[in-house]
């Protein structure tokens, strides 16, 4: 029996359809590539989530690698991560500096006493001021910040242990040997 | 010295004049703000403008928007500044540039190809069928079969 070409025509779209939609899809919408890879960290004026005297600024990621992690009190995906974040801070594994985002100081203070603080420094950014800035779309968001204030990486979500190993912890060691 | 109140109160509507329209008023900023809010996008609920989105995150943007208005920003300038922090996605509407010439021309592209292939097809002369009037023989075999078929009154 003979099969025409042209009778194959619908298949074939369909399978091209298929092989489309099935990449297209799959993929997840709300990570989006960072416009900020290789660039300085924004400027920045915050205040420090315990003490509203006290400004942070760029000087505060200057000369270490560090971890800028945003979370809130209100994000639920921030608690699955929080028991990772503390983990890196128990280990020495690298300098945390939070952003405690779309907040109030009572909320994100609690969050930190209940669930341990692993950070060395916690901004406070009510009006997205500095998440604005980073581009950042949701909680929890984190950005991987060189010796020199230049952003390498961001990460959308929390942070795993797997990713941790694999993704971030490879590039950490490398910029901490950069002088 | 008549004449030099003369200038300087001269000297100070134009100073007025050149103040206000420097500063735009807030009906004005209101107006841009909002139609610069109507092409960008929120970028937590994504198919929504920051203009007609109750997400905490779109409600700061829309004031960082009209904050760069009231300092003085273009219309443009406020889009770009946006644009620099999170890319082409934050345009609702996307610019046409290398890696969107697809989704621009594609529609254009398959609506020329349908053109193009109806008017072949409209003007291409139909195929005439001849017919071929049944042979005698076939003709027998017809009438008997018709007896045949034909119910028992």
């Amino acid at each position: 029996m003979k099969i025409s070409l042209k009778a194959l025509l619908p298949l074939f779209i369909f399978l091209a359809l298929g092989i489309a939609f099935a990449v297209g899809l799959t993929k997840d919408p709300s990570i989006l590539p960072s416009q900020l890879i290789n660039r300085p960290f924004p400027q920045f004026e915050l205040p420090d989530l315990f003490d509203e005297t006290q400004i942070l600024d760029n000087r505060d990621l200057q000369g270490q690698v560090t971890l800028v992690n945003i979370f809130g009190s209100w994000c639920v995906a921030c608690g699955q991560e929080h028991g990772m974040l503390m983990k890196l801070a128990r280990e020495k594994e690298i300098v945390l500096f939070g952003v405690d985002w779309k907040d109030t100081r009572e909320k994100g203070m609690r969050w930190l006493e209940r669930g341990g603080n692993p950070y060395t420094r916690v901004a406070f950014d009510e009006d997205s001021k500095l998440v604005i800035d980073l581009g950042v779309t949701g909680a929890p968001e984190s950005f991987i910040v060189d010796k020199k204030g230049q952003i390498r990486y961001k990460h959308v979500g929390p942070i795993t242990e797997d990713i941790w190993e694999h993704d971030l912890k490879p590039l950490v060691l490398e910029l901490e040997q950069a002088p | 010295m008549r004449m030099r109140a003369v200038l300087i109160f001269g000297l100070c509507l134009i100073a007025s004049a050149l103040a206000f329209a420097q500063t735009p008023s807030e009906a004005d900023i209101e107006q841009r703000a909002r139609h610069v809010g109507k092409s960008l996008r929120c970028v937590v609920c994504q198919n929504q403008s920051i203009d007609n989105s109750n997400a905490p995150l779109a409600a700061d943007m829309r004031v960082l928007v009209r904050e760069r208005i009231r300092s003085g920003d273009s219309d443009d300038e406020v889009i770009a500044y946006m644009r620099e922090r999170y890319g082409d996605f934050v345009l609702l509407k996307p610019p046409l540039q290398a890696n969107t010439v697809l989704l621009w021309v594609t529609p254009l592209g398959l609506l020329a190809v349908f053109l193009i292939w109806y008017v072949v097809q409209s003007r291409r002369p139909r195929k005439s069928v001849e017919l071929v009037p049944l042979s005698e023989d076939e003709q027998q075999k017809l009438q008997d079969l018709m007896k045949k078929t034909e119910l028992p009154s």
